[in-house]
């Protein structure tokens, strides 16, 4: 019998999507372009949002959109409505957006007359949170409806985002979501995340959002 | 969730070292995946044995070394292994201060294949 041999190998698995990621980040340095990359659980609110902001965003920030979807083009229908560009990536099944798909999305849209894009990623707490998408800022929402012990449960999402919003707190009264539990296991796992409560369709607190997003274009664009 | 892209990761990595290195067959590759990806090992070598079928990494055994979950304290700095369950309540065995900075936990390595 052959004697076995031992080949080191020593790679990243991920290599070549932090590679292309990496990519993504510096083409869009070039072109001023800030990309956004949101996530959270479905159902939490994620187009609302999108929607919310391209209406308060109208006439001062040129935005697009990409939209992750698995296999439906309803967001990315929903979005083009309000007049914006937006492209839909269907990722047949998987569960997150990697940066490849990122890089398609990016080359449909005319990046270079934009100053942001917001990238929606599947609903999903756990796949979006392990794959680089070459965004700027990682924002994810979490929804009253969904409870308070979701950093327990999915604990690496809460802790790569730059912003956490807290969605529907207009169900605040109907729940037994404790916000002050929330933030301190939030801040506990990752002590420089922004929260912020908001709710989408009363618009309560998306002031609050619009002003931090104006706020890190600016940086992003070197304006400020 | 995300076995099937990482599976495919796994073995266009491992097919590449075999053909540089004359591999007739892989035995078993040695992976280091973090304790905070929630990859189930059964999974992955269930792909695995489907995607490497016809190739040499037919059959190979992927041998999982979990590596630990490592905060810094924001406190003291000292350095300590937490559970994923207790990342939310996070208590320095040093100082007892209640935040921290993620070391390691998120890793996803091919460290070494046996081969023939």
């Amino acid at each position: 019998m052959e004697n076995i041999r031992l080949i080191e190998v020593k790679e990243e698995i991920l290599a070549d999507n932090i590679k292309q990621a990496a990519e993504i980040r510096e083409r869009l340095r070039k072109t001023k372009t800030m990309l956004l990359n949101l996530m959270s659980s479905p159902g939490s609110g994620k187009t609302s949002l999108i929607i919310q902001t391209i209406a308060n965003l109208k006439g001062s920030l040129r935005l697009g959109v990409i939209e992750a979807d698995i296999d439906s083009t309803v967001d990315a229908e929903k979005v083009a409505a309000q007049g914006i560009p937006a492209v839909q990536l269907r990722t047949g099944g998987f569960c997150h957006l990697d940066a490849t798909m990122v890089t398609q999305g990016i080359d449909a849209l005319a990046v270079s007359d934009l100053d942001l894009v917001i990238i929606e990623n599947v609903g999903n707490l756990v796949c979006p949170a392990e794959f680089d998408t070459g965004a700027h800022k990682n924002v994810m929402i979490l929804s009253v409806p969904e409870g308070d012990d979701k950093p327990l449960k999915y604990p690496l999402m809460f802790s790569i985002c730059d912003l956490l919003l807290i969605n529907k707190v207009d169900y605040l009264s109907l729940s037994d979501f404790n916000i002050a539990v929330l933030r301190k296991r939030v801040l506990a796992l990752n002590p420089d995340i922004a929260i912020m409560e908001v709710s989408c369709k009363t618009g309560s607190g998306i002031e609050g959002w619009i002003d931090w997003l104006k706020r890190e274009v600016e940086i992003f664009r070197g304006l400020k | 969730m995300h076995e099937l892209p990482i599976t495919e990761s796994i073995l266009k990595i491992v097919l590449k070292h075999a053909e540089t290195n004359n591999v007739r067959q892989v035995m078993a590759i040695h992976l280091q995946v973090g304790k905070l990806s929630d990859l189930e090992d059964e999974w992955i070598q269930r792909y695995f044995d489907y995607l490497s079928k016809g190739t040499v990494a037919q059959g190979a055994k992927l041998k999982i070394e979990r590596t630990p979950i490592m905060v810094q304290c924001n406190t003291c700095s000292a350095s300590y292994e937490a559970e994923m369950a207790k990342l939310g309540d996070l208590v320095c065995p040093a100082c007892g201060g209640r935040a921290g900075t993620l070391l390691s936990g998120r890793e996803y390595y091919i460290k070494e294949m046996e081969v023939q």
